[in-house]
């Protein structure tokens, strides 16, 4: 599992969470193959419906990358999940302060 | 024991008076789109309908275009919710507060008429327009019975059965709700979705237990490494299961799974254990006939002869094998659909002077083959256009890519081949200055 180690140490400061909202964006678009740079995701654009155009099972499979890349095993029930996706700035504040490595 | 909500049982005659409470909301006739997220309120408000003589409504998805349809369909549909905010354009009933603690009588069992009419059940027809299917209660009862015997749920345990499908599709409502009613088994209310919430949901529910589930799910599960509480079945359909996930799931949770086969207008109608066999085990009664190129359904709790959307080859008096779908169908994450009815919603949008669907290719290890489409929309952007299809097809359906043509490959008999539409988008995805 080392090699997946990221080189982000948790809980990242300000500037750790902007690099890893820019990692996060990359790692969604190459696990969905979205057709936009992961630099065009506004980091408050809504992920899901009229936003990025994401669904259900896309959400499932951006789970997997966090779980596998960060250790984080999201979970449905906590009031925080609406606001998980809620945009790529919430799930990179989620992720960073979750984080197992 | 009727079900469990949070590892908490509730029993037979709390869900008796919660049915009453229930149908004392929902008045005396009507159609009902139940949209209850929570599986045991879904169920309180299917059964509260059946008891009063409403008719349930079930949609393959909730898009304005279809809940307009529904509209038309029957006037005096209305919506049955447990959230708060609801943003369908029906009336609304709030699914009602209801006493955590058990009656101390029970309530007399109501009986319902065999005959009942219990829903409309709704496929995407081709031209527009959803084709309803009647389901009526025995019928539906009949079908469940058989499932509880084929799934070996017949030896006197009591199981606990717990879903990752919504209550509210054909496969959800059988193996989620009357499966558990008809066999005297245990529903869960949970709806669990992330891996872990998966293994938390099975985990507090006491063994033996059922795991209720699809490909996608199955396949999540296996990727996040996590380790499933003992499972004493698991159970997939909505889309063929790969043998070597399904190797896997039954290797890696010490259990036996079991696939069904079934259509929205048939409920469920074969099984197997893909890893013993490929052959589909047909129920007792239901009889599979060829004509010309077509396999149609009939028999035992099927409402009518039924056209099967998939190559079937049979093999014995209950045996077939499955090759693949007809070619027009799309079925993507137990969602069907069909090329011809994407295209014509594609085409309806003002703007858009020829357009059209096309299946992705299969990647290596692709988890869901989502549709392209090329369209000539010259006025048009790719994201207007998307969200006038959002308004009007499930999100599961929406086209990615969503390509702008100058015109379609058509051949010189107008046909469009879906290579030449692959071809085409291909092309113009190739990076600029790429070989």
């Amino acid at each position: 599992m080392s090699e997946n180690v990221s080189p982000l140490r948790q809980p990242a400061g300000s500037a750790g969470l902007a690099a890893l909202t820019r990692e996060l964006a990359g790692l969604i678009v190459e696990a969905l193959n979205l057709e936009v740079a992961p630099a065009d995701i506004g980091p408050d654009q809504p992920l899901y419906g009229e936003g990025l155009g994401l669904d259900s099972i896309d959400i499932l499979e951006i789970a997997l990358v966090v779980s596998k890349q960060y250790g984080v095993q999201l979970r449905a029930d906590s009031e925080e999940n609406g606001r998980i996706f809620g945009s790529l700035r919430q799930l990179a504040e989620y992720v960073n302060v979750h984080r197992t490595k | 024991m009727l079900a469990y909500r949070a590892g908490t049982p509730i029993l037979v005659r709390q869900f008796l008076a919660d049915v009453e409470r229930v149908g004392a909301a929902l008045g005396q006739r009507g159609h009902v789109l139940n949209v209850c997220s929570d599986r045991y309120r879904f169920t309180v408000g299917l059964a509260a309908s059946l008891v009063r003589g409403l008719v349930s409504l079930l949609p393959s998805t909730r898009t304005p275009e279809v809940i307009a349809q529904l509209r038309r369909f029957a006037p005096d549909a209305f919506c049955l919710t447990d959230e708060a905010e609801c943003d369908i354009e029906l009336p609304r009933v709030r699914f009602p507060a209801l006493p955590d603690a058990p009656p101390a009588a029970a309530p007399a069992v109501p009986r319902i008429d065999a005959g009942r009419r219990a829903a409309w059940v709704f496929t995407s027809g081709s031209t527009g327009a959803p084709v309803p299917h009647e389901k009526t209660f025995g019928r539906m009862l009949e079908c469940m019975r058989v499932e509880a015997t084929r799934l070996g749920l017949g030896d006197g345990r009591s199981y606990a059965v717990v879903a990752t499908v919504p209550p509210q599709h054909m496969y959800g409502l059988e193996a989620s709700v009357l499966l558990p009613l008809a066999s005297g088994n245990a529903l869960s209310a949970e709806h669990p979705f992330y891996p872990a919430d998966i293994c938390a949901t099975l985990a507090a529910v006491p063994r033996p237990r059922i795991l209720i589930s699809t490909p996608i799910h199955l396949r999540a599960l296996m990727a996040s490494g996590l380790e499933l509480p003992e499972t004493d079945l698991i159970v997939s359909a909505t889309a063929p299961l790969a043998t070597q996930l399904a190797d896997e799931v039954e290797q890696r949770c010490r259990t036996r799974l079991l696939e069904i086969y079934g259509s929205t207008e048939t409920g469920s109608i074969a099984v197997r254990q893909p890893t013993a066999t490929a052959e589909w085990w047909l129920w007792p009664r239901v009889t599979l006939e060829s004509r010309g190129e077509e396999t149609w359904a009939e028999g035992g709790h099927i409402e009518q002869p039924t056209r099967l959307y998939d190559v079937i080859e049979v093999t014995g008096s209950d045996r077939f094998l499955l090759h693949g779908r007809v070619a027009d169908l799309v079925n993507i994450a137990g969602k069907r659909s069909s090329l011809g009815y994407l295209n014509h919603q594609l085409n309806s949008i003002p703007g858009v002077l020829d357009g059209a669907f096309f299946h992705g290719s299969a990647a290596a290890d692709a988890g869901v083959t989502r549709l392209g489409a090329c369209v000539v929309a010259p006025g048009l952007n790719a994201a207007a256009i998307a969200a006038e299809l959002r308004r009007r097809i499930d999100p599961v359906f929406l086209p990615r890519p969503l390509l702008l043509v100058a015109s379609l490959p058509r051949t010189s008999t107008g046909k469009l081949p879906q290579e030449a539409l692959r071809a085409l988008a291909a092309a113009q995805l190739k990076p600029p200055g790429a070989a």
